[in-house]
């Protein structure tokens, strides 16, 4: 095509004048996009004093199904009913359990009964008062065999419930029972005035719901948003910021793009946001605020303990020696992860800090698979034993940091003569055909994991069952035991030590290999103020209620898009 | 035939591993496999496939579309009231009517544009007007949509504040008069609708543009114009209409198309779609939602194809009397 032609339009020529219309202005477009929209002259890192009203909005990339969270189980829909429940229980800012609509509770002498006493005067934010009696009532649905929660295997254990008077809630287990405050500080109460005799899998409530705390919903914008305004029954006080809207985006790079045009003040950044994208830009530094997190998360590459050779534990070392960790964490995650030596988040009283993980030792690797039989007889750069190579899949779900990590880990492992393959497979596919059969060798994944530190699910040997949590096989007598220890002793500090030996005899055995602990990151407009930072053990979310807006610095209200 | 398409689908489905309790948040170490087991019985997961198509049938002899099993028992299709006067709008119900209107948007601006653009290139065959609309075409068809998505997202919605960068409304919709919302809505579908539009341009452009060379070289034209008529005349009134026979198919064709949205599309700018709400289904294992936007698709698509035979005998006479085969 030549170029000058494609410019000379002829007034009589009705197209080609259309055509140079065009092209005019798609350069016109093209040059008036270059000059950039006026700086919002606002100081935001300004501070002021703490003052109710404003508007906080966020985004989530996927939509609660329902707002009853035991029945839900999503991460969206506890996200957003946590504004509006109430538990007895909650973790303050230290990790430590205190009351959220408990005052007080009691653990009797045998440790099987705990007794909870509510805080006097609660009310639904319908005004209807919340009693013994409703929390009666939630226990009775997440244990009922129509609810089929997710959750109700901790609900079952209670053997006795009592509700002497409205203020009082007590619950009678068999034998002691330690994750039990931690699973009542994950029981978000529900109203039996609204709920008595519905079906709790198609009721109405579910997207229309009254709580008792902070937030109450004011409306559901299916696909595309829910508003939140402040519960003025709210039992716990009243929370500073008045609307929470939380906006449905699903595709991260438009909820930046959101974030970028001030429409959205917070939403959780991968690593290459968090650390290359937002610092190279001054215009974006200067309104938002960053934030990072240990997550109570993490990657790790397990064995199949009942495949060999993965059952002997020199291999699962050396492979263990021959990954640098600290490679991953620097590739795949820019360097925002932490590497660990036990399955809790570092900092936490549960993590045993005299432990450290394998460091990088290709050489004790080599060392390990000779001495567990392996040589390369045939000078192929893969070591054999009897005669068959060693060589494994890898296998992970489609989940882009996980599948990097096992690509360095398969240049490290041939590094040190052993051949991998890497398959990456979607998710209910990768759970129902691999996992659940036990036909793998080995994965990369990753727990996330509750507060409490109790892992019976994932590490005693009566859990491999297909479908349970302990697919990879283990089978320790030591650590079976520990976890049994651990479930019974109520007393924190004598359940810490049972912890920190269990990580202990958890290394050295090394069933899987912990990859990382990555950071959960975050980005938050600077006009939000009173956020703890640097983030305390419990993460920046623990005090949202005392996060405030300071009037000159809201958006025109709502009016912005 | 609706019957056969619908147990292909309903078994290929079931061939697929895993099942709605093997979604990511059920991977929890505090779920355990009694409560998934509870709840496959609940939705009779347990049974036969055979046995769980029957199910599905006898059903859907009475057109209920069943509930969906992640969202939480909406129903499929359409809205329910229970006993207390609640209603539960359906997905379908819901995802629906936007995807209809971007589509049709879409589908108008396209015949809008490609019309005139496929008849000027036929006229102006291997002009310059021709080649330059052969490049914006092929230009539109080979960039990938989400890439222009985003980059428009960016010019237009961060660094000028024009257009809204995602979602169908704004947040102060429900306040605005009937005028600011219709303009709000619009702004709001602008780059959903136009960007795809850009794309499917090529290829209905290249369809009239070869339809109209085919015809422009038939000796009834070199008829018309040796008898002299007038140059617009001959174009418009009797090349044009024979060669726009084709496009009938076509539009016929693209009717189911009409109800699928793009899962890509409708991801980026954040719509509430049938495209996303079929991906997630599919991906979720969310059995009644995918058959019923499956079975509901296979019926339109039966339709289509009769509305496009029933149209090409209307506007042209020589199907009706048996002359030519469509």
């Amino acid at each position: 095509m030549n170029k000058p032609a494609f410019l000379i339009s002829k007034p009589y020529h009705r197209n080609a004048k259309y055509l140079a219309i065009f092209v005019i202005l798609v350069i016109g477009l093209v040059l008036s996009g270059c000059e950039n929209k006026a700086a919002d002259p606002t100081d935001y890192s300004k501070s002021y004093p703490s003052q109710s009203g404003g508007t906080l909005i966020d985004a989530m990339i996927g939509e609660p199904s329902g707002l009853i969270s035991m029945i839900a189980g999503e991460s969206a829909s506890s996200a957003i009913s946590s504004n509006i429940f109430n538990k007895l229980l909650k973790y303050d800012k230290n990790l430590d359990i205190e009351g959220e609509i408990a005052e007080s509770w009691v653990i009797s002498n045998n440790q099987k009964t705990i007794t909870f006493k509510l805080k006097p005067n609660l009310k639904w934010a319908d005004g209807k008062p919340l009693t013994s009696a409703d929390v009666l009532f939630t226990w009775h649905a997440v244990i009922d065999e129509k609810t089929a929660s997710p959750y109700a295997s901790d609900y079952q254990l209670v053997k006795k419930v009592d509700t002497p008077d409205a203020l009082t809630f007590s619950v009678s287990y068999d034998q002691a029972y330690a994750p039990a405050l931690d699973s009542w500080a994950g029981l978000q109460i529900l109203p039996k005035h609204l709920l008595e005799g519905k079906d709790l899998h198609t009721t109405a409530f579910a997207r229309n719901p009254v709580g008792s705390n902070y937030y109450k919903l004011d409306s559901w914008a299916h696909g595309e948003n829910l508003k939140l305004s402040r519960n003025v029954n709210s039992i716990l006080g009243q929370a500073k910021i008045d609307n929470l809207i939380t906006r449905i985006i699903p595709d991260n790079s438009a909820q930046f793009l959101e974030l970028m045009a001030d429409n959205i003040d917070s939403m959780s950044l991968d690593p290459i946001k968090y650390s290359r994208i937002i610092p190279a830009r001054p215009e974006l530094q200067k309104k938002l605020a960053l934030y990072k997190e240990l997550g109570n998360s993490y990657t790790y590459l397990g064995f199949n303990l009942k495949h060999k050779p993965f059952d002997d534990k020199r291999v699962r070392l050396a492979i263990n020696y021959a990954i640098d960790k600290q490679e991953i964490i620097d590739g795949v995650y820019l360097g925002l992860g932490i590497n660990i030596a036990s399955p809790y988040k570092p900092g936490t009283r549960w993590s045993n800090p005299a432990l450290t993980p394998y460091p990088y030792d290709p050489a004790k690797a080599r060392a390990l698979l000779n001495e567990a039989g392996f040589t390369d007889t045939n000078n192929d750069g893969i070591l054999e034993r009897e005669g068959k190579p060693f060589s494994f899949e890898i296998i992970t779900n489609q989940n882009k940091e996980r599948e990097k990590s096992a690509v360095l880990i398969q240049r490290r492992l041939k590094e040190v003569g052993i051949d991998v393959q890497i398959r990456a497979i979607e998710w209910a596919s990768f759970i129902s055909r691999f996992i659940k059969t036990g036909d793998f060798d080995v994965v990369v994944l990753g727990w996330s994991l509750s507060l409490d530190p109790d892992q019976y699910s994932i590490w005693h040997s009566s859990q491999q069952a297909p479908g349970q949590f302990n697919f990879i096989g283990y089978n320790n007598s030591a650590i079976d035991k520990l976890l049994e220890q651990g479930r019974l002793e109520l007393n924190p500090d004598k359940r810490m030590k049972i912890y920190h030996e269990f990580s202990r005899v958890l290394l050295e055995d090394s069933p899987i290999v912990y990859l990382s602990a990555g950071y959960g990151l975050t980005a938050i407009h600077k006009r939000v103020k009173g956020i703890d930072s640097p983030a305390p053990p419990a993460g920046i979310g623990y005090n949202t209620h005392e996060w405030y807006i300071p009037a000159p610095l809201r958006r025109n209200e709502i009016s912005a898009n | 035939m609706l019957i056969g398409i619908s147990l292909i689908s309903f078994f290929i489905m079931h061939l697929a591993p895993g099942d709605i309790t093997n979604n990511e948040a059920s991977f929890n170490p505090k779920a355990s496999e009694e409560s998934r087991q509870k709840l496959r019985e609940m939705y009779n997961l347990d049974k036969p496939v055979i046995v769980q198509y029957s199910l599905w049938l006898k059903r859907m002899i009475s057109l209920d579309f069943g509930k969906s099993f992640a969202s939480h028992q909406k129903p499929v299709f359409w809205q329910t009231t229970d006993k207390d006067g609640n209603v539960t709008k359906g997905l379908i119900q819901e995802a629906l009517p936007i995807t209809l209107l971007i589509n049709i948007l879409g589908l108008v601006i396209i015949l809008a544009l490609a019309i005139p653009l496929g008849i000027i290139a036929a006229r102006k065959y291997r002009g310059w007007q021709d080649r330059s609309i052969t490049l914006f075409n092929f230009i539109g068809f080979s960039i990938p949509g989400f890439w222009l998505s985003l980059l428009l997202m960016y010019w237009l919605g961060v660094m000028n504040n024009w257009l809204p960068i995602s979602g169908i409304h704004s947040l102060d919709y429900e306040t605005l008069d009937t005028w600011s919302k219709i303009k709000d809505t619009l702004s709001h579908l602008f780059m959903p609708v136009v960007i795809p539009s850009v794309t499917g341009l090529a290829g209905i452009t290249l369809f009239v543009k070869n339809g109209m060379l085919d015809v422009l070289n038939q000796d009834y034209i070199t008829t018309a114009r040796a008898k002299g008529l007038a140059e617009q005349k001959v174009v418009y009134t009797h090349a044009l209409r024979n060669a726009l026979l084709p496009l009938i198919t076509i539009i016929g064709l693209s009717i189911p198309g009409l109800i699928g949205g793009s899962v890509i599309a409708e991801t980026i700018f954040a719509i509430p779609g049938m495209g996303k709400l079929f991906y997630d289904a599919v991906l979720m294992r969310d059995f009644p939602v995918v058959m019923g936007i499956l079975t509901i698709g296979s019926a339109l698509t039966l339709i289509g194809n009769l509305i496009a035979d029933l149209a090409y005998a209307w506007a042209d006479p020589r199907v009706r009397r048996g002359v030519v085969q469509s």
